[in-house]
């Protein structure tokens, strides 16, 4: 009763091993951050997050610090403060971006990725590009209509520091941190089995490397805090960011150089990418849930 | 020989950290074939279609998909191989035809065969006017065929299917099969299927019963039936260690005790089921008479029932 089936067909498999299309990396990856982009945007509470806790926090602290706050070359807190938010919004976003691969993993579609013929490197890469465009995008808003805020009243007025001249380097150096951090969110969520290890690393790691970043306020001269500021990777990303943005010169001085800044942040980004691609790798039976 | 078998197993063991799942499978699946391999749960077949689907590593033992080992070259293997999870491996946010798109990419479709491929497949399960739905507002019946329709867009030699009748209703199952039966027939795709459901593996041409870690017998439903002998007694009874006695001192016939019931295999049962309501009336309390099922070759092969197996 099992054989009813034509030995022509029966045989097929053999000539189908030799023209069967060979899957590529590219288009993987494409397709995984597609997705990623896809989902974002079809769940308005994570746009309404990565958002608003920024924004709240920017307005928020502006106003209660803004009294105290004595500034490099006696620039607002709150000007002070806004390209240390876009930092905050590309790191909020790259967790939760990352963050998903703990929901791939227990709803199953993770499973159906790790059988597929793709190198597992393109699983790492369409993930952590997927979060980077989307981050890089949000910050970008932001620099660019954060300052509306001012006419509502919620903001003193400052300028944006964007430029049609910066852009494209804002644009390029933001990717680039984004890149790091989503890279580093990657690689805590991935051995993870729950999202509540994932809350805990994050207010006892994450949330203290940006505010020890330069982000929230200036590093001290000297102390203990300026050696944590000065050996913190993302001290780097959120220094090259203001030497960007930052028009006023004298509110620069003590920060690392642009150069520096790169130099640091790319090398944070091979670092947490490679160690993210090495884990994915790894051939366990973490993988079979 | 070798060119007819798509899939061959041989010594497979594997372990996990307490307790041993795999104590040394073999087995083979020829070209064409739909291979059920059915145990209870906690029997292994699921650790089973793990190392075959290479989401665990392989470590003892060897395993070839159409010719090709598992343990040296799992990425050609992932190439041969359509894989259907029992938990959803679709994306619930996306819709269905989105899905499948990124399915075809992940197997490097390109072009416009990714367009034909689907559309293709979404009227043979039946999913055409379901296209542009969000999968997380379909029935599971119907997420279960875009389940199947993603795991085929490659057109896979082997399809593995991981207890794919879970959370079905009967007409769902139906359908599902029919359509398995007529991608074997018409593809001469080979597919191997694991079940705790004895429906299901009747349907399968060849069965391997599945229990503790090994497995306790090969063969097509029909042969595993004949190998257990004419007819099943099924005995209900109060006091099943005195019957038991007295059956087997009075015919010389060892009856297996299965909990409260007893449970015989004899070649001519109408007979002996007549002499023994002749002989116990009052002992017992239903007795029934059945050709062997799978259930019963389960028993007869391990000495205790389907259900009674799990481990703790």
């Amino acid at each position: 009763m099992s054989q009813v089936i034509d030995p022509v067909v029966a045989n097929r498999h053999l000539h189908d091993v030799a023209v069967m299309p060979r899957p590529t990396m590219g288009l993987a990856v494409y397709s995984l951050a597609l997705r990623e982009l896809m989902r974002f945007f079809r769940q308005r509470t994570r746009i309404v997050g990565a958002f608003g806790q920024p924004i709240i926090f920017w307005v928020l602290f502006g106003a209660g610090l803004h009294g105290s706050f004595q500034g490099p070359a006696g620039i607002s807190y709150q000007e002070y403060f806004f390209p240390g938010v876009a930092v905050m919004i590309v790191m909020f976003t790259a967790i939760f971006s990352t963050i998903s691969i703990i929901e791939d993993r227990r709803e199953g579609f993770l499973q159906g990725v790790l059988v597929a013929p793709i190198p597992r490197t393109s699983l790492v890469l369409g993930k952590v590009i997927g979060g980077t465009i989307l981050a890089v995008l949000q910050a970008v808003v932001f620099l660019a209509i954060g300052p509306a805020l001012a006419f509502v009243g919620l903001s003193p007025s400052i300028s944006t520091g964007l430029t049609w001249f910066n852009l494209p380097g804002v644009i390029a150096y933001l990717s680039l941190v984004a890149f790091a951090l989503t890279s580093l969110g990657y690689l805590i969520a991935w051995p993870m089995d729950s999202t509540h290890g994932f809350h805990a690393i994050m207010s006892v790691f994450l949330m203290p490397m940006w505010l020890l970043s330069g982000s929230f306020f200036p590093a001290p001269a000297t102390g203990w805090l300026s050696w944590v500021i000065r050996l913190n990777p993302l001290t780097y990303g959120t220094a090259g960011l203001r030497r960007l943005v930052t028009p006023n010169a004298e509110a620069l001085t003590g920060l690392p150089s642009l150069s520096l800044s790169v130099a640091m942040t790319s090398l944070s980004a091979i670092v947490y990418v490679a160690i993210a691609i090495w884990m994915t790798n790894r051939q366990t039976a973490h993988n079979a849930r | 020989m070798s060119d007819s078998i798509a899939v061959s197993v041989s010594g497979l063991r594997h372990r996990y950290a307490d307790r041993e799942a795999l104590c040394g499978i073999d087995f083979t699946v020829s070209t064409g074939e739909i291979f059920g391999l059915l145990g209870p749960n906690g029997g292994g077949k699921t650790t089973l279609f793990r190392l075959l689907t290479t989401l665990l590593p392989l470590r003892s033992g060897v395993a070839t998909l159409m010719g090709v080992d598992l343990a040296s070259q799992p990425q050609i293997v992932r190439q041969l191989i359509g894989v259907t999870f029992q938990s959803p491996s679709v994306d619930g946010k996306l819709t269905v035809a989105e899905n499948l798109r990124h399915q075809a990419y992940l197997y490097g479709l390109s072009g416009s065969v990714v367009a034909s491929r689907i559309d293709e497949l979404l009227s043979r399960l039946g999913l055409t006017d379901r296209r542009h739905d969000r999968v997380d507002s379909l029935s599971g019946g119907l997420k279960r065929r875009v389940e199947v329709a993603k795991s085929l867009l490659h057109h896979p030699r082997v399809l593995l299917l991981d207890e794919p009748s879970t959370g079905l209703d009967p007409g769902a199952r139906h359908d599902l099969w029919e359509y398995l039966t007529r991608l074997r027939r018409e593809e001469g795709t080979t597919i191997l299927v694991t079940t705790h459901l004895m429906e299901e593996a009747e349907r399968c041409d060849r069965l391997g019963i599945l229990d503790r870690g090994q497995i306790v017998a090969l063969g097509s439903p029909d042969e595993l039936r004949l190998s257990v002998g004419g007819d099943c007694l099924t005995i209900q009874t109060l006091a099943p260690a005195s019957l038991s006695e007295q059956i087997a001192s009075r015919f010389q016939i060892t009856p297996r005790r299965l909990g409260d019931a007893l449970r015989i295999e004899h070649e001519a049962g109408h007979e002996l089921l007549r002499d023994i309501v002749a002989a116990f009336p009052n002992e017992i309390t239903a007795i029934s008479l059945a050709k062997p099922t799978l259930e019963d070759v389960f028993i007869a092969r391990t000495g205790h029932r389907f259900w009674e197996s799990e481990p703790s």
